[in-house]
C-alpha cells in the first residue's frame, strides 16, 4: 500500500448505483445470471419435453413464427443447433451473417436490428464480436434477444447446455433446481480465461447451484482478478491438483483471434495445461470431459482424450439443440405467458 | 454599454475573502463597484437585477473543455457549447486542441476567438503543444500565446517521448505557459475502454490499469524535478486514481510547480456505473473503482486538488448508441458541474462553498494566469454568475444548450441553480425566474 495514499477520514456516502433495466423483454437471454433457479429448471424440463416430442406436433409450437439470426462471426455449433432448434418448432428463419449484408457496407448493429424488427423478426439470435452487442440490441430494438455469444462476454446458451450434460451425468433425473442441486461438485475449466465467453456464462451458474468452479491456466490467459467475478469461484493454477478434485473438467481452446498481441509459448503450454491420456488416468480417472467447441485437437486436449471414454463433448453438442429449442420457445412466448419464466 | 447592478445577492469572492451581502454595480464590461445593500450611489439609471436570496460568486472557469470546433460542428459548435456553459454558470472555458485540424497553429487559434464563431462567454483556446498533437516537432509557443492560447497540451494523445516532453516544458515556461499533460501511457491501454479490474474482467472488456495513468504522473514530475526551473509548470488533467494524486501531493511537499484538476464524474462515480456498457459512462480516463473515486474526494476536501474541470466532450447520439468498445470517449459536462459540486461537495460532504466555487473559479483562473478573472474586485471583468444555493432541480439532458446529450448525469438530483450568467458585462444566460 502506497503510504502517501490518504486514508478514508470519513464516512462518504457518495452517490449509488442505479439498479439495472436489462432485460427489458421477459424472453430475453442475455446473461447466464438473468435466470433464476425456476427459470433454470423451466427451461431444462422444456428442454427434455420438446427433445423427445414427437416432431410433426413440435413444429407447431411456434408454426410460421419469424425469427432472425444475426451472426457477425463465424460459428458451427451454435448457429446450427439454433437454427435446428427454431425450426424444429416451425419458426421461420433468416440468417443475416456480416460477410454477406449490409453490415459489410457499414450498417450500424442498432441499424440492423430495427431493420430485422421491421422485416418481422420476433426474436434475435446474435452472435457478435464485440462484448456487450447483445444488451445494445436489446436496448435499441426492445425484442427478445437470445446472446449467442458476446465477444469476450458470455455465452449463455452454452452453459445451459453444459449444466444439462453435467446433470445427467453427476445429477441423473434431477427436475427442480435448488442452490444445493451440484454441492460437492467441483468443476473446472481450464485454458484461456480472458477471452472465454463460455467460461464467464458457467461462472456465473454453477456456483448458484452448489457447484465450486476451479479455473486453471498461465496468468497470462487466466488473471487473479477472475475469481472476483463472483461467489464460489477459485483459481487453482496446478492443473494435476485441479484435475485431482474434479467431477468435470472443461477444456478452452486458445483463442488465437482474441490474443491481441498476446506471445504465448505453446510448447510450454502443453506442458502444464494438456488434457492427455496419462493426466487424465493419474488425476480424474472417472471425470466427464468436456469442451464448447472448436477443439485444437492436440493443443488443449489429446485426440486420445477428445475422442475417449470420459469425454461428454458430442453430448454436449447434441444438447445443444434441445436448450436451445427451449430458449427460442420462452423467447417467442413469455410475453404471453406474463412474466419471465 | 448599459450598467447592470445586482442587489441583494449574497457575494461570494473567494480569492477577495467576501462572503457578505452586497450590491455590485458593473460597467463597461467591469465591475465598478461594490458596497453594502443599498449603498451604492452612482446606480442611477443601471438594468437591475435583483438577486435577493441568490449567491452572486466570480463566472465559473472551464479549464477542460472539447468544443468540437473546427471539423466537428455536428458535436458541438463553439456557440453551442458556450450557450451550454453559460447555462451551467461558466463565463470562461479553455478549449481542447484535439479539433479537425488539430489546434497548432495561431491561424486556427484566432479562427477559434473571432465574433463570428458565436462565442456567448469567453473562449480561451488551448494550443497543441507539438505540430499535429503527434508528439514529436514542438510548435511555436510564443507565436501561439500572443494569438492568445492560454496553456499548451496534446490532450488525448500524451506526451510519451522523454525528450520531447522535456523540451515542451522548457520551451512553455520560458513564454509562461503551463503544460497540460493527460496522462496516459497509451503503450499500455491498447484497445481498453474501461478500468481494469474485475469489472472489467466480468464484463469481458479490456483495462486501463491505474499505473498507466500515475506512471506518466511520475515520469512527467521526474522531468519536472531534473529541469530546476521554478518557471516550469506542470498540470496534470483529469486526475483519476489515488496513485497520480499521490504522486501530485508529494510533488507539491518538494516545492515543483505541479497542480492538477479532478472531474464531477471522477469524483462521484464509479467503474459499477458502466453498468451492461452503458456508453454514457464511456470516457479517458475511465471510471475507476471506489477506492480510487474516494481518494478523489478526499483529495478535493484536503486541497491538493487545484481545479474541478468538467472535461466536457460532446459526441452526436449515433456515436454513442454502438457496442461498448466501440463508442468514442467523453461525456458532456458543463450545465451539470455547478449543480453536482453543491449538491455533492458542499451539502454532502460539507466543503463551504466558497470552496468550492474558488475550485472552480479563482483556482482555474490562476492556474491559466487568466488576470481580472475568478473574482469581483473593482476592475476585474464583468464575469459574474448568480445562482440560488439552495434550489434543487432535476438535470434534463434533452433540454440541454449543447448539440449532444451524452451524459451518465441525466435525471440526477442538482442543488445550485443558475439564475443569471453574466459575461465581462453583458447577460449570456438568464433562466425566467
Amino acid at each position: 500500500m502506497n503510504s502517501a495514499v490518504t486514508p478514508a477520514r470519513r464516512q462518504l456516502h457518495p452517490p449509488p448505483v442505479p439498479a439495472s433495466p436489462f432485460p427489458y423483454h421477459p424472453g430475453s437471454l442475455l446473461s447466464a445470471s438473468d435466470l433464476t433457479l425456476d427459470g433454470l429448471s423451466h427451461i431444462l424440463a422444456r428442454a427434455t419435453a420438446l427433445e423427445s416430442a414427437d416432431p410433426l406436433l413440435r413444429d407447431r409450437i411456434l408454426a410460421k413464427r419469424r425469427v432472425a439470426l444475426l451472426f457477425y462471426e463465424s460459428s458451427t455449433r451454435t448457429r446450427t443447433s439454433f437454427e435446428l432448434a427454431a425450426k424444429g418448432l416451425g419458426a421461420d428463419t433468416t440468417l443475416v451473417s456480416s460477410l454477406s449484408s449490409s453490415i459489410e457496407k457499414g450498417e450500424s448493429l442498432k441499424d440492423t436490428g430495427l431493420t430485422l424488427r421491421a422485416l418481422g423478426a420476433e426474436a434475435i439470435i446474435l452472435r457478435h464480436n464485440s462484448s456487450g452487442a447483445a444488451w445494445l440490441l436489446e436496448a435499441e430494438t426492445r425484442l427478445p434477444v437470445l446472446n449467442a455469444g458476446d465477444g469476450m462476454h458470455e455465452h449463455p446458451t452454452q452453459a445451459l447446455l453444459d449444466l444439462r450434460t453435467i446433470l445427467a451425468h453427476l445429477r441423473p433425473g434431477t427436475e427442480t433446481l435448488t442452490p444445493e442441486t451440484l454441492a460437492g461438485v467441483t468443476i473446472t475449466i481450464v485454458g484461456d480465461i480472458t477471452h472465454s465467453r463460455v467460461a464467464r456464462s458457467n461462472m456465473l451458474l454453477l456456483p448458484r447451484l452448489g457447484a465450486r468452479v476451479l479455473l486453471c491456466g498461465p496468468r497470462e490467459l487466466l488473471p487473479d482478478v477472475a475469481a472476483m467475478v463472483g461467489p464460489g469461484i477459485t483459481i487453482e493454477r496446478d492443473f494435476n491438483e485441479a484435475l485431482h478434485q474434479s467431477q468435470a473438467v472443461m477444456m478452452l481452446r486458445i483463442q488465437a483471434e482474441r490474443l491481441a498481441g498476446l506471445q504465448l509459448d505453446l510448447e510450454q503450454y502443453k506442458a502444464n495445461y494438456q488434457l492427455t491420456g496419462p493426466r487424465l488416468a493419474a488425476h480424474a480417472p472417472t471425470a466427464l470431459v468436456m469442451h464448447p467447441g472448436p477443439i485444437i485437437r492436440g493443443l488443449e486436449v489429446t485426440s486420445g482424450v477428445a475422442d475417449g471414454l470420459q469425454s461428454v463433448i458430442l453430448e454436449q453438442v447434441k444438447n445443444g439443440v434441445a436448450i436451445r429449442m427451449a430458449v427460442v420457445e420462452r423467447a417467442l412466448t413469455a410475453s404471453e405467458q406474463g412474466g419471465r419464466a | 454599454m448599459t450598467a447592470l447592478l445586482i442587489r441583494g445577492g449574497h457575494l461570494i469572492d473567494p480569492a477577495a475573502g467576501v462572503d457578505a451581502l452586497k450590491d455590485i454595480l458593473l460597467k463597461d464590461g467591469r465591475v465598478a463597484e461594490i458596497a453594502g445593500p443599498g449603498k451604492l450611489k452612482s446606480a442611477n439609471g443601471a438594468e437591475v437585477l435583483d438577486a435577493t436570496g441568490l449567491t452572486v460568486a466570480p463566472g465559473l472557469i472551464d479549464m477542460h473543455v472539447h468544443l468540437r470546433e473546427p471539423g466537428q460542428g455536428y458535436k458541438e459548435t463553439i456557440a453551442s457549447g458556450t450557450a451550454a456553459a453559460a447555462a451551467g454558470g461558466f463565463t470562461a472555458v479553455a478549449a481542447m486542441p484535439n479539433t479537425v485540424p488539430v489546434n497548432d497553429s495561431p491561424e486556427t487559434t484566432r479562427w477559434m476567438l473571432a465574433p463570428e464563431r458565436g462565442a456567448v462567454i469567453r473562449v480561451f483556446p488551448i494550443a497543441a503543444a507539438t505540430r499535429g498533437s503527434k508528439g514529436e516537432a514542438i510548435n511555436d509557443y510564443a507565436a501561439l500565446k500572443s494569438a492568445g492560447a492560454v496553456a499548451v497540451t496534446d490532450d488525448g494523445n500524451p506526451i510519451l517521448k522523454d525528450n520531447v516532453m522535456r523540451e515542451t516544458l522548457i520551451a512553455a515556461a520560458r513564454v509562461g505557459l503551463c503544460v497540460i499533460q493527460h496522462a496516459e501511457d497509451t503503450r499500455l491501454t491498447q484497445g481498453a475502454s474501461m478500468n481494469a479490474g474485475a469489472m472489467a474482467f466480468k464484463l469481458g472488456l479490456r483495462g486501463m490499469a491505474t499505473e498507466a495513468e500515475s506512471g506518466l504522473v511520475e515520469r512527467d514530475i521526474r522531468l519536472v524535478t531534473e529541469l530546476r526551473d521554478t518557471r516550469v509548470h506542470l498540470h496534470v488533467a483529469h486526475t483519476s486514481t489515488a496513485a497520480a494524486l499521490a504522486a501530485v501531493r508529494q510533488a507539491r511537499r518538494s516545492g515543483l510547480r505541479v497542480t492538477c484538476e479532478v472531474t464531477p464524474h471522477h469524483f462521484l462515480l464509479t467503474e459499477e456505473h458502466v453498468g451492461l456498457y452503458n456508453t454514457n459512462a464511456k470516457m479517458n480516463p475511465p471510471l475507476r473503482s471506489a477506492f480510487d473515486r474516494d481518494a478523489m474526494i478526499e483529495a478535493i476536501l484536503d486541497g491538493v486538488v487545484d481545479a474541478i474541470a468538467t472535461d466536457h466532450a460532446p459526441h452526436a447520439v449515433h456515436e454513442k448508441e454502438v457496442e461498448f468498445e466501440n463508442a468514442p470517449n467523453g461525456i458532456t459536462g458543463l450545465e451539470t458541474a455547478l449543480g453536482l459540486c453543491v449538491r455533492w461537495l458542499h451539502k454532502e460532504w460539507k466543503m463551504p462553498l466558497g470552496r468550492v466555487l474558488s475550485l472552480l473559479s479563482a483556482q482555474p483562473a490562476a492556474l491559466l494566469n487568466l488576470k481580472g478573472r475568478g473574482t469581483l474586485t473593482v476592475g476585474s471583468f464583468a464575469d459574474v454568475v448568480v445562482f440560488d444555493p439552495k434550489a434543487e432541480w432535476v438535470y434534463n439532458a434533452r433540454e440541454t444548450k449543447s448539440k449532444s446529450r451524452n451524459t451518465p448525469f441525466d435525471g440526477w438530483t442538482m442543488q445550485g441553480k443558475v439564475r443569471w450568467t453574466i459575461s465581462e458585462g453583458r447577460i449570456a444566460y438568464s433562466r425566467p425566474a
